[in-house]
Protein backbone atom coordinates (compact mmCIF):
# COMPACT_ATOMS: atom_id res chain seq x y z
CA UNK A 1 0.00 0.00 0.00
CA UNK A 2 1.26 3.81 -0.98
CA UNK A 3 2.07 5.87 1.73
CA UNK A 4 -0.14 7.88 3.83
CA UNK A 5 1.77 10.87 3.08
CA UNK A 6 0.78 10.69 -0.93
CA UNK A 7 -3.10 10.75 -0.11
CA UNK A 8 -3.03 13.55 2.24
CA UNK A 9 -0.61 16.06 -0.21
CA UNK A 10 -3.13 14.94 -2.90
CA UNK A 11 -6.07 16.36 -0.56
CA UNK A 12 -3.88 19.49 0.16
CA UNK A 13 -3.30 20.23 -3.17
CA UNK A 14 -6.86 19.92 -4.42
CA UNK A 15 -8.53 21.80 -1.08
CA UNK A 16 -6.05 24.81 -2.10
CA UNK A 17 -6.90 24.68 -5.61
CA UNK A 18 -11.11 24.79 -4.25
CA UNK A 19 -9.86 27.69 -2.25
CA UNK A 20 -8.20 29.83 -4.74
CA UNK A 21 -11.41 29.10 -7.38
CA UNK A 22 -13.75 29.83 -4.57
CA UNK A 23 -11.23 33.38 -4.06
CA UNK A 24 -11.05 33.86 -7.60
CA UNK A 25 -14.29 33.31 -9.68
CA UNK A 26 -17.47 35.42 -9.95
CA UNK A 27 -20.32 33.27 -11.23
CA UNK A 28 -21.83 32.02 -7.92
CA UNK A 29 -22.12 28.12 -9.14
CA UNK A 30 -18.61 27.81 -10.27
CA UNK A 31 -18.39 28.68 -6.42
CA UNK A 32 -20.68 26.57 -5.18
CA UNK A 33 -18.70 23.81 -7.14
CA UNK A 34 -15.41 25.08 -5.73
CA UNK A 35 -16.48 24.34 -2.35
CA UNK A 36 -17.83 20.94 -3.73
CA UNK A 37 -14.45 20.30 -4.51
CA UNK A 38 -12.75 21.51 -0.37
CA UNK A 39 -15.49 19.01 0.57
CA UNK A 40 -14.22 16.21 -1.79
CA UNK A 41 -10.03 17.04 -0.52
CA UNK A 42 -11.12 16.86 3.33
CA UNK A 43 -13.26 13.49 2.71
CA UNK A 44 -10.08 12.42 0.72
CA UNK A 45 -8.25 13.13 4.17
CA UNK A 46 -10.83 10.80 6.28
CA UNK A 47 -10.47 7.72 4.30
CA UNK A 48 -6.47 7.67 3.78
CA UNK A 49 -6.32 8.20 7.75
CA UNK A 50 -9.45 5.62 8.40
CA UNK A 51 -7.45 3.36 5.88
CA UNK A 52 -4.03 3.05 6.91
CA UNK A 53 -5.12 3.39 10.49
CA UNK A 54 -7.35 0.70 10.38
CA UNK A 55 -10.75 2.13 11.80
CA UNK A 56 -13.77 2.06 10.09
CA UNK A 57 -15.28 5.56 11.99
CA UNK A 58 -13.41 7.59 9.37
CA UNK A 59 -15.70 5.83 6.69
CA UNK A 60 -18.62 6.50 8.65
CA UNK A 61 -17.66 9.98 9.05
CA UNK A 62 -17.51 10.12 5.30
CA UNK A 63 -20.76 8.82 4.74
CA UNK A 64 -22.46 11.89 6.50
CA UNK A 65 -20.80 13.96 5.53
CA UNK A 66 -22.14 12.68 1.70
CA UNK A 67 -25.51 12.95 3.27
CA UNK A 68 -24.72 16.36 4.52
CA UNK A 69 -23.26 17.55 1.23
CA UNK A 70 -25.99 16.07 -0.52
CA UNK A 71 -28.06 18.40 1.51
CA UNK A 72 -26.10 21.39 1.15
CA UNK A 73 -26.06 21.19 -2.35
CA UNK A 74 -29.97 21.09 -2.79
CA UNK A 75 -30.41 23.82 -0.56
CA UNK A 76 -27.30 26.27 -2.11
CA UNK A 77 -29.01 25.73 -5.39
CA UNK A 78 -32.42 26.50 -4.28
CA UNK A 79 -30.78 29.67 -2.67
CA UNK A 80 -28.99 30.53 -5.88
CA UNK A 81 -32.26 30.20 -8.01
CA UNK A 82 -33.95 32.47 -5.70
CA UNK A 83 -30.88 35.16 -6.19
CA UNK A 84 -30.85 34.33 -9.54
CA UNK A 85 -35.30 35.36 -9.15
CA UNK A 86 -34.95 38.06 -7.80
CA UNK A 87 -31.38 39.87 -9.22
CA UNK A 88 -31.38 38.01 -12.69
CA UNK A 89 -27.88 37.30 -12.52
CA UNK A 90 -25.49 34.99 -10.75
CA UNK A 91 -22.28 37.17 -11.06
CA UNK A 92 -21.58 37.99 -6.80
CA UNK A 93 -19.63 41.29 -8.02
CA UNK A 94 -23.51 42.50 -8.53
CA UNK A 95 -24.96 40.90 -5.82
CA UNK A 96 -24.13 43.39 -3.05
CA UNK A 97 -27.67 43.97 -1.12
CA UNK A 98 -25.97 43.42 2.08
CA UNK A 99 -22.57 45.18 1.87
CA UNK A 100 -21.96 48.78 2.76
CA UNK B 1 2.02 -1.16 -10.02
CA UNK B 2 -0.16 1.02 -7.20
CA UNK B 3 2.34 3.81 -7.29
CA UNK B 4 1.32 4.26 -11.18
CA UNK B 5 -2.73 3.81 -10.62
CA UNK B 6 -2.53 6.18 -7.90
CA UNK B 7 -0.08 9.20 -10.12
CA UNK B 8 -2.41 8.45 -12.96
CA UNK B 9 -5.38 9.41 -10.92
CA UNK B 10 -3.92 12.30 -8.98
CA UNK B 11 -3.11 13.65 -12.24
CA UNK B 12 -6.58 13.26 -13.55
CA UNK B 13 -8.04 14.41 -10.46
CA UNK B 14 -5.16 17.67 -9.92
CA UNK B 15 -5.95 18.33 -13.74
CA UNK B 16 -9.98 17.96 -13.81
CA UNK B 17 -10.27 20.10 -10.41
CA UNK B 18 -7.72 23.26 -12.39
CA UNK B 19 -9.75 23.01 -15.42
CA UNK B 20 -12.98 23.53 -13.41
CA UNK B 21 -11.81 26.49 -11.58
CA UNK B 22 -10.46 27.94 -14.76
CA UNK B 23 -13.01 26.87 -17.70
CA UNK B 24 -15.33 29.73 -18.80
CA UNK B 25 -18.26 28.09 -19.37
CA UNK B 26 -19.55 26.69 -16.69
CA UNK B 27 -21.25 23.58 -18.20
CA UNK B 28 -17.44 22.72 -18.78
CA UNK B 29 -16.41 23.24 -15.23
CA UNK B 30 -19.32 21.09 -13.76
CA UNK B 31 -18.40 18.08 -16.27
CA UNK B 32 -14.87 18.31 -15.28
CA UNK B 33 -16.11 18.34 -11.75
CA UNK B 34 -17.60 15.26 -12.70
CA UNK B 35 -14.44 13.66 -13.84
CA UNK B 36 -12.83 14.73 -10.48
CA UNK B 37 -15.37 13.15 -8.24
CA UNK B 38 -14.74 10.03 -10.66
CA UNK B 39 -10.94 10.12 -10.32
CA UNK B 40 -11.41 10.60 -6.54
CA UNK B 41 -13.58 7.19 -6.34
CA UNK B 42 -10.93 5.22 -7.85
CA UNK B 43 -8.27 6.55 -5.20
CA UNK B 44 -11.51 5.43 -2.45
CA UNK B 45 -10.48 2.20 -4.54
CA UNK B 46 -6.77 2.37 -3.85
CA UNK B 47 -7.00 3.03 -0.63
CA UNK B 48 -9.50 -0.40 -0.67
CA UNK B 49 -12.78 1.66 0.28
CA UNK B 50 -15.18 0.29 -1.98
CA UNK B 51 -18.31 1.18 -0.39
CA UNK B 52 -17.51 4.64 -0.22
CA UNK B 53 -16.45 4.55 -3.62
CA UNK B 54 -19.39 3.64 -5.21
CA UNK B 55 -21.55 5.78 -3.05
CA UNK B 56 -19.41 8.57 -3.73
CA UNK B 57 -20.08 7.81 -7.90
CA UNK B 58 -23.32 7.31 -6.59
CA UNK B 59 -23.93 10.35 -4.78
CA UNK B 60 -21.45 13.18 -6.28
CA UNK B 61 -21.23 12.11 -9.82
CA UNK B 62 -24.53 11.42 -10.28
CA UNK B 63 -27.30 12.52 -7.73
CA UNK B 64 -25.67 16.40 -6.90
CA UNK B 65 -23.99 16.98 -9.98
CA UNK B 66 -26.91 16.23 -12.13
CA UNK B 67 -28.76 18.52 -9.93
CA UNK B 68 -25.95 21.50 -10.77
CA UNK B 69 -26.30 20.55 -14.14
CA UNK B 70 -30.21 21.28 -14.00
CA UNK B 71 -29.56 24.29 -12.23
CA UNK B 72 -27.16 25.06 -15.13
CA UNK B 73 -29.72 25.25 -17.76
CA UNK B 74 -32.52 26.53 -15.43
CA UNK B 75 -30.40 29.86 -15.28
CA UNK B 76 -29.01 29.91 -19.20
CA UNK B 77 -25.90 31.53 -17.60
CA UNK B 78 -23.60 33.41 -19.71
CA UNK B 79 -20.11 32.50 -20.04
CA UNK B 80 -17.47 34.50 -17.87
CA UNK B 81 -15.74 36.25 -20.95
CA UNK B 82 -13.33 37.92 -18.65
CA UNK B 83 -12.01 35.53 -16.62
CA UNK B 84 -8.24 36.06 -16.27
CA UNK B 85 -7.88 37.84 -19.13
CA UNK B 86 -6.23 41.22 -16.41
CA UNK B 87 -4.67 39.79 -13.15
CA UNK B 88 -6.10 42.48 -10.80
CA UNK B 89 -4.72 42.62 -6.90
CA UNK B 90 -7.82 40.36 -6.08
CA UNK B 91 -6.56 37.72 -8.30
CA UNK B 92 -3.22 37.52 -7.46
CA UNK B 93 -4.48 37.87 -3.61
CA UNK B 94 -6.59 34.98 -4.28
CA UNK B 95 -4.27 32.86 -5.66
CA UNK B 96 -1.52 33.64 -3.19
CA UNK B 97 -3.91 33.14 -0.56
CA UNK B 98 -4.88 29.25 -1.82
CA UNK B 99 -0.62 29.07 -1.87
CA UNK B 100 -0.83 29.74 2.09
CA UNK B 101 -3.90 27.86 2.47
CA UNK B 102 -1.67 24.67 0.64
CA UNK B 103 1.94 25.63 2.84
CA UNK B 104 0.00 25.56 6.06
CA UNK B 105 -1.55 21.86 5.42
CA UNK B 106 0.96 20.76 4.17
CA UNK B 107 3.13 21.95 7.17
CA UNK B 108 0.74 20.32 9.63
CA UNK B 109 0.40 17.13 8.24
CA UNK B 110 4.20 17.08 7.40
CA UNK B 111 4.57 17.40 11.18
CA UNK B 112 1.99 15.15 11.73
CA UNK B 113 2.63 11.34 10.19
CA UNK B 114 5.13 8.99 11.08
CA UNK B 115 3.36 8.27 13.88
CA UNK B 116 0.83 5.72 12.78
CA UNK B 117 0.55 1.74 13.85
CA UNK B 118 1.93 -0.90 11.24
CA UNK B 119 -0.15 -2.28 8.44
CA UNK B 120 -1.97 -5.60 9.31
CA UNK B 121 -4.37 -7.82 7.76
CA UNK B 122 -7.22 -6.67 9.68
CA UNK B 123 -6.85 -3.05 7.98
CA UNK B 124 -7.49 -4.44 4.75
CA UNK B 125 -11.15 -5.32 5.46
CA UNK B 126 -12.03 -2.06 7.05
CA UNK B 127 -13.88 -0.77 3.67
CA UNK B 128 -16.43 -3.50 2.85
CA UNK B 129 -19.95 -2.78 3.18
CA UNK B 130 -20.21 -5.70 5.73
CA UNK B 131 -17.72 -3.37 7.80
CA UNK B 132 -19.31 -0.02 7.35
CA UNK B 133 -22.66 -1.41 7.73
CA UNK B 134 -21.90 -3.06 11.15
CA UNK B 135 -20.94 0.12 12.82
CA UNK B 136 -23.40 1.99 11.14
CA UNK B 137 -26.52 0.20 12.16
CA UNK B 138 -25.59 -0.34 15.84
CA UNK B 139 -23.21 2.74 17.35
CA UNK B 140 -24.37 5.10 14.86
CA UNK B 141 -28.03 4.07 14.54
CA UNK B 142 -29.41 7.14 16.13
CA UNK B 143 -27.09 9.44 13.62
CA UNK B 144 -27.97 7.50 10.66
CA UNK B 145 -31.79 8.31 11.42
CA UNK B 146 -31.10 11.90 12.25
CA UNK B 147 -29.64 11.75 8.53
CA UNK B 148 -32.82 11.27 7.14
CA UNK B 149 -34.39 13.71 9.14
CA UNK B 150 -31.81 16.49 7.90
CA UNK B 151 -32.13 15.20 4.32
CA UNK B 152 -36.39 15.66 4.46
CA UNK B 153 -35.46 18.92 5.96
CA UNK B 154 -33.30 19.62 3.04
CA UNK B 155 -35.75 18.74 0.32
CA UNK B 156 -38.39 20.54 2.20
CA UNK B 157 -36.21 23.58 2.73
CA UNK B 158 -35.27 23.46 -1.26
CA UNK B 159 -38.57 23.56 -2.29
CA UNK B 160 -39.67 26.57 0.02
CA UNK B 161 -37.13 28.55 -1.16
CA UNK B 162 -36.65 27.83 -5.07
CA UNK B 163 -40.42 28.19 -5.21
CA UNK B 164 -42.11 31.63 -6.69
CA UNK B 165 -44.00 32.83 -3.84
CA UNK B 166 -48.39 32.19 -3.82
CA UNK B 167 -49.44 35.78 -4.00
CA UNK B 168 -46.65 37.24 -5.85
CA UNK B 169 -47.09 38.45 -9.63
CA UNK B 170 -44.11 37.62 -10.78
Amino acid sequence: MLSLNWFLALSAILFSIGTVGVLTRKNAIVIFMSVELMLNAVNLTLVAFSAHLGDVHGQILVFFSLCVAAAEAAVGLAIIIAIYRNNLTVDITKINLLRW
Amino acid sequence: MVTYIFILLATLAVGSALATILSKSTVTSALFLVLNMVALAGVYLLLKAQFLAVIQILVYAGAIMVLFLFVIMLLNVDDEHSLFSRITFKYAMGFFLGVIVMAQILYALASATGTLPNITGEITHVGTVEAIADELFTTYLFPFEVTAILLTAAVVGALLIAQRKPNSTN
